[in-house]
């Protein structure tokens, strides 16, 4: 087995764990091939289990020939192992190192992963595109699906299934693939059905410095708006990074070439009116505006499932990177170009919009979290690859388990339902004055600091909540004993 | 009134503070004795009590007419536009002349008249008793006791009359420290802890100079010190700050003592650390003017301790950066969060808390008293002797303890509010936020600590409201002395009553009374645990706040339980009844056919209507603030959570009416 020759040394007695609130824990250190594993072998005590995968950088210590090693994770957490013996600790060390780097994503634990669990319902097949097009193709005959991307040779950062205006061929996709950065031509990302609003999503136009222009891509976005409606062009970027943009062959549309439309660098205020978001390469920021919009406007995105349907829709089908972008966090001294927060900042966006509307989110902050956790570490196969094509390739469906089936067990689930959550309808307008953002607690100090106090409190105002609905439940139950008393009385007294 | 030129404006428009897109509502301005009055086309009014009013300022006219913008202590910031300027000049030259009263007696509690009659006004001052207060710490003992030597206020005028000293420190021994300290504000009890037998004591600064001493003093703090059984050393916080360089150089001479002092002190005791030294060099600068700090060579076991609290003047100002940096239209995120850096706003609130955190800890760990003081000891002192005592001791996290604290470390003692919230037209550098650091400070606690405070934030708010409003007599005046000659509690209302009758409104619903475990707070005071306090500083500004509030939901819920609980017992004893009676019935139809008078046949209708109503209740509890409105970013809420309109204005709406 390959791990072996990675695992200097597999175990260290002795090892003492510091962490911050907890008192120091010694016992054994045990390295496998993609788990940290301290356990006390005391019955009281936990163990910790560490994926190797969760640790963004470590640095040693020594002092004598106790030698020190501090992790810190890509969940933001920082540990402190202290080990005995300078050559167990370098060979530690230098394990970790290796197996939290692992290059062949086949080697990740997911591809390993024996769950314990049964599968009621698998997640790989939870959200199919032909299901979510049923959502809206009864009210609307203007859009279709296109299997043009089957192979992924169109596109290769797209889903084998995208929607396209329906009076837009197949091969005028393809012209417009090419007119587009890395293929990724304008597809449909959300259709509003109170207004028939849709949002588009592409990446940016290869205008380059001369202007380049394509009448399929043209006719295309302006094939998505009705008559004398118009649109507006949301580029993620400033003004002048989209104009330097042009001197690398991208570029931005102009609006001569678009009648109906609208260019802006930044955001708009509601109207009522579609919209066709990209930036470059249309796989970040552009997918951090798509899928906030529809949170604050789809009531549906605001449930579990909606959410999970979003983030399979929006970014792991749209194709953001998750790999390149989640291969190391804040901590990582050896970061890559590539590396980018840009899902952790959209998840941190939904927590603040959560703080704002405590009532409107059918989860809880900890499923956020747990979202946050999942895409940089994880047994299970979800957040691996960068696209379609890629997961495609590395059988995840075959091969993993995904992290939906895991989340949507009943069990499971219960951890995630937020006990304030009333469904409503409406369209939440969050405030973004500076003064109405907040630091995500939950994540950012959660290794910080005790949260026991917070922990009860919550405790108690779900107890409140619990008793309310008993109450309510005692109340109607006496009402109707009362009246069927009485109406009982009634009879005897009227013979 | 003769103030008042104009009563009534129409047309005048009411501008959004943050919207960018200059969205306004249009109405009617009246200007009362009391209050400013505006009423918009959809009739919603906006009350301003005069006495709130810190700035009001006249722009450059426009082509829409001419701003007049008013800043308020309550942090309020109205941007209004009159369309003629003679209207403007007008309100704004008699809010001038309004906002900034040369008398106590014209001051609004003095006109204030709420449905009460004279018993239950007279009632209200006997609200709270600092003699009982006293007593349930355990005082007077058989060390402590109550001394009459200010009862005519001749040994110091900003203290109470009643004041608890050691039992050994006899008159001449209280006479003579008093001579030592600055404004004779010698050191008394503030608070007794019966499990450690320790004390918290205040006073102002000694009067030391570089070579005085003062025996009496030194006798007044050693019985202090006996006055402890379980601790033969005791700590003197002095808790102002850190050296300036200045203060180096105008105590040269001292320095060389010092640095002697460092070198042997490191042999004696290694606890001592450099920077309290380098503390004690600044507290020298104040000795030179014959101010300063105990010389720890005349006083034997005593612990000195120095915190870095600001004093009023860096308060203010910081202050006064907050509010501008909150007050940037289109703020950036980045100007915020360094606006809100190089304020040192929060930095200020973690030294206060600190300070109180030290002084919990000497008390609850050590068992040891301490003797807290500034330089006057009516800020700094009041601020950190307050919140020892709210740590220490849960009674003052329940709603009559905390205004029993507020009365005892702020008010009797001698806290200037008058000076400190700008009551009359005076000294503008006698104004600072000392008091209301104080209530972010317990609001930080209560962040930290969800279920060891009875009240809410809407409390701490309201308190804050009422500290400035001039409305009631509580914190009118500087000192208890002063409150008696203006003879307020004749000619006023207490605050403490209308908030009791109000508590509903102000309890936390998670409070957790019974549980032992918030018998001493040990709040963690890392900076990341210090945040900005976006409901005292924007509680006005409306868009800016959650559209549904967590917290009025748990309100409401407990409520509607309390309420499901009685009628629950009633149902059940009904249901009881009912069995009984047809038991009965069967027994003896006829004789209870007379009694049974009302229709049954209409009762269960009326028990399924209700039920119904119960659900859609709790609907209206979850709704979402302005989410369904065309344009809500601009427009007000039906409720807010902080600080809903009416529950503030309640108190002044009802007079404001009758002075119409």
């Amino acid at each position: 087995m390959e791990f072996a020759e990675l695992i200097k040394t597999p175990r260290v007695d002795n090892v003492v764990l510091h962490r911050p609130f907890y008192p120091a824990v010694e016992g054994t250190l045990c390295l496998t091939g993609h788990h940290l594993i301290l356990s006390s072998r005391q019955d009281n005590t936990e163990e910790l289990w560490l994926l190797h995968s969760n640790i963004d950088s470590i640095e040693k210590r020594f002092v004598g020939s106790l030698g020190t090693i501090i992790i810190k994770c890509k969940d933001l957490r920082i540990i402190q192992l202290d080990i005995p013996g300078m050559e167990e600790c370098l060979n530690i060390a230098s394990s970790i190192e290796a197996l939290s780097t692992l290059d062949s994503i086949t080697l990740m634990y997911p591809f390993f992963y024996r769950p314990m669990f049964e599968v009621v319902e698998d997640g790989w097949h939870m959200f199919l595109p032909e299901k979510e097009f049923e959502l809206f193709s009864s009210v609307t005959n203007e859009w279709r699906l296109s299997y043009v991307n089957k192979d992924f040779t169109v596109c290769p950062s797209y889903p084998p299934i995208v929607t396209v205006p329906n009076c837009i061929d197949d091969e005028a996709l393809k012209k417009v693939a090419t007119f587009r950065h890395g293929g990724r031509f304008p597809v449909l990302s959300y259709y509003h059905k109170k207004n028939g609003m849709v949002m588009i999503r592409s990446s940016q136009p290869l205008t380059g410095t001369n202007g380049r222009r394509c009448k399929e891509d043209e006719k295309l976005i302006n094939a998505t708006l009705r008559a004398g409606k118009r649109g507006y062009i949301i580029d993620t970027r400033s003004l002048n990074v989209a104009q330097q943009a042009r001197a690398k062959g991208g570029g931005f549309e102009q609006e001569a070439h678009y009648p109906q439309w609208r260019r802006i660098h930044k955001s708009i205020d509601r109207e009522g009116a579609s919209v066709l978001i990209h930036g470059t390469e249309g796989t970040d920021s552009t997918l951090q505006v798509t899928s906030l919009a529809q949170i604050i406007l789809e009531p549906k995105c605001r449930t579990i499932r909606g959410f999970e349907a979003l983030v399979e829709r929006e970014w792991l089908q749209a194709g953001h990177p998750f790999q390149q972008r989640c291969a190391q966090s804040a901590y990582s001294n050896s970061k890559q170009k590539w590396e980018a927060p840009v899902f952790f900042l959209f998840l941190d966006c939904v927590w603040q919009i959560l703080r704002q509307f405590p009532c409107s989110f059918e989860f809880n902050e900890h499923f956020l979290i747990l979202l946050f956790e999942h895409s940089y570490a994880s047994q299970f196969g979800t957040f691996l690859g960068n696209n379609e094509s890629e997961r495609c390739k590395l059988k995840l469906q075959q091969k993993t388990m995904s992290l939906w089936s895991w989340v949507n067990q009943p069990s499971e689930l219960s951890k995630f339902i937020n006990p304030l959550f009333e469904a409503n309808s409406l369209v939440i307008w969050p405030s973004v004055a500076p003064q109405s953002l907040q630091l995500w607690e939950g994540v950012f100090l959660r290794w910080n600091r005790s949260s026991k106090y917070l922990d009860e409190a919550y405790e108690e105002m779900i107890n409140i909540i619990e008793y309310n609905k008993e109450l309510q439940a005692k109340v109607n139950t006496l009402r109707r004993q009362l009246a069927e008393l009485e109406t009982e009385d009634g009879m005897q007294e009227s013979p | 009134m003769e103030h008042i030129r104009t009563t009534k404006v129409e047309q005048v428009k009411l501008l959004d503070r943050f919207s960018t897109s200059n969205k306004s509502l249009t109405g009617t301005l009246y200007l009362t004795a009391t209050h400013l009055l505006f009423i918009d086309s959809l009739q919603k009014e906006t009350w301003i009590l005069h006495h709130h009013i810190a700035a009001v300022e006249k722009l450059a006219l426009t082509t829409s007419g001419c701003p007049l913008v008013i800043q308020c202590k309550n942090f309020r910031i109205v941007h209004f536009i009159v369309p003629r300027e003679r209207d403007c000049h007008d309100i704004y030259n008699s809010l001038l002349q309004l906002s900034r009263q040369a008398k106590y007696e014209d001051l609004y509690a003095f006109s204030y008249n709420p449905k009460q009659n004279e018993s239950e006004r007279v009632q209200g001052w006997q609200l709270i008793d600092l003699t009982e207060e006293y007593r349930r710490m355990g005082i007077p003992s058989l060390s402590w006791q109550l001394s009459d030597a200010n009862r005519d206020y001749k040994i110091c005028e900003t203290y109470p009359r009643d004041l608890y000293v050691p039992k050994t420190a006899n008159k001449p021994i209280i006479v003579g420290s008093s001579k030592f300290r600055s404004k004779g504000r010698f050191p008394v009890l503030s608070y007794y802890h019966q499990d450690k037998e320790a004390a918290i004591c205040r006073c102002s600064q000694p009067l030391s100079g570089f070579s005085a001493r003062c025996l009496e003093d030194e006798h007044m703090l050693q019985a202090i010190s006996k006055a402890n059984p379980s601790n033969r050393y005791m700590y003197v916080m002095d808790t102002r700050p850190k050296p300036r360089m200045q203060s180096w150089w105008a105590s040269k001479k001292d320095i060389g003592r010092i640095v002697v002092r460092i070198s042997s002190k490191i042999w004696r005791d290694e606890k001592i650390r450099e920077s309290d030294e380098k503390a004690r060099l600044n507290a020298m600068a104040n000795r030179a003017a014959g101010k300063g700090y105990e010389n720890e060579d005349n006083y034997s076991n005593i612990r000195f301790q120095f915190v870095g609290i600001e004093n009023i003047h860096v308060m203010r100002s910081s202050l006064q950066k907050l509010l501008e940096v909150n007050g940037t239209r289109a703020l950036s995120v980045n100007d915020f969060f360094s606006g809100l850096e190089s304020s040192g706003w929060l930095r200020h609130i973690k030294a206060v808390l600190d300070a109180a955190v030290f002084l919990a800890k000497a008390i609850v760990v050590e068992s040891a008293s301490v003797l807290v003081h500034c330089s006057d000891g009516w800020d700094r002192t009041s601020q950190v002797c307050s919140l020892g005592a709210l740590l220490l001791d849960s009674y003052y996290r329940t709603i009559k303890g905390f205004m029993v604290l507020i009365e005892k470390d702020w008010i009797s003692f001698g806290h200037k509010f008058s000076d400190r919230c700008g009551h009359l037209d005076g000294d503008p550098k006698e104004v600072s936020p000392v008091f209301t650091q104080f209530l972010e400070c317990v609001w930080h606690l209560t962040e930290q600590f969800p279920q060891a405070f009875e009240y809410n934030e809407v409390f701490l708010l309201q308190i804050h409201e009422h500290v400035h409003s001039c409305q009631f007599g509580n914190f009118l005046g500087n000192c208890q002395k002063e409150r008696e000659d203006l003879k307020l509690k004749e000619k006023t209302y207490s605050l403490w009553p209308f908030l009791l009758d109000d508590q509903e409104k102000y309890l936390n619903p998670l409070y957790c009374p019974s549980s032992q475990k918030f018998t001493v707070l040990e709040p963690n005071t890392v900076p990341f645990n210090f945040k900005f306090w976006r409901n005292m500083y924007h509680q006005f500004d409306r868009t800016m706040h959650p559209r549904q509030s967590v917290f009025k939901l748990i309100m409401n819920m407990n409520d509607q339980n309390k309420q499901l609980e009685k009628e629950i017992k009633e149902l059940e004893s009904k249901i009881k009844h009912q069995k009984n009676r047809q038991t009965d019935t069967v027994l003896n139809k006829e004789s209870l056919r007379s009694i049974h008078s009302d229709s049954p046949a209409l009762k269960p209708s009326l028990c399924f209507k209700k039920e119904q109503t119960l659900l859609p209740g709790n609907d209206a509890i979850r709704t979402i603030e302005g989410s369904n409105t065309a344009d809500n970013r601009y427009s007000e809420y039906a409720e807010e959570f902080s600080k809903t309109e009416p529950a503030v204005v309640s108190l002044e709406y009802g007079v404001a009416r009758m002075t119409c």
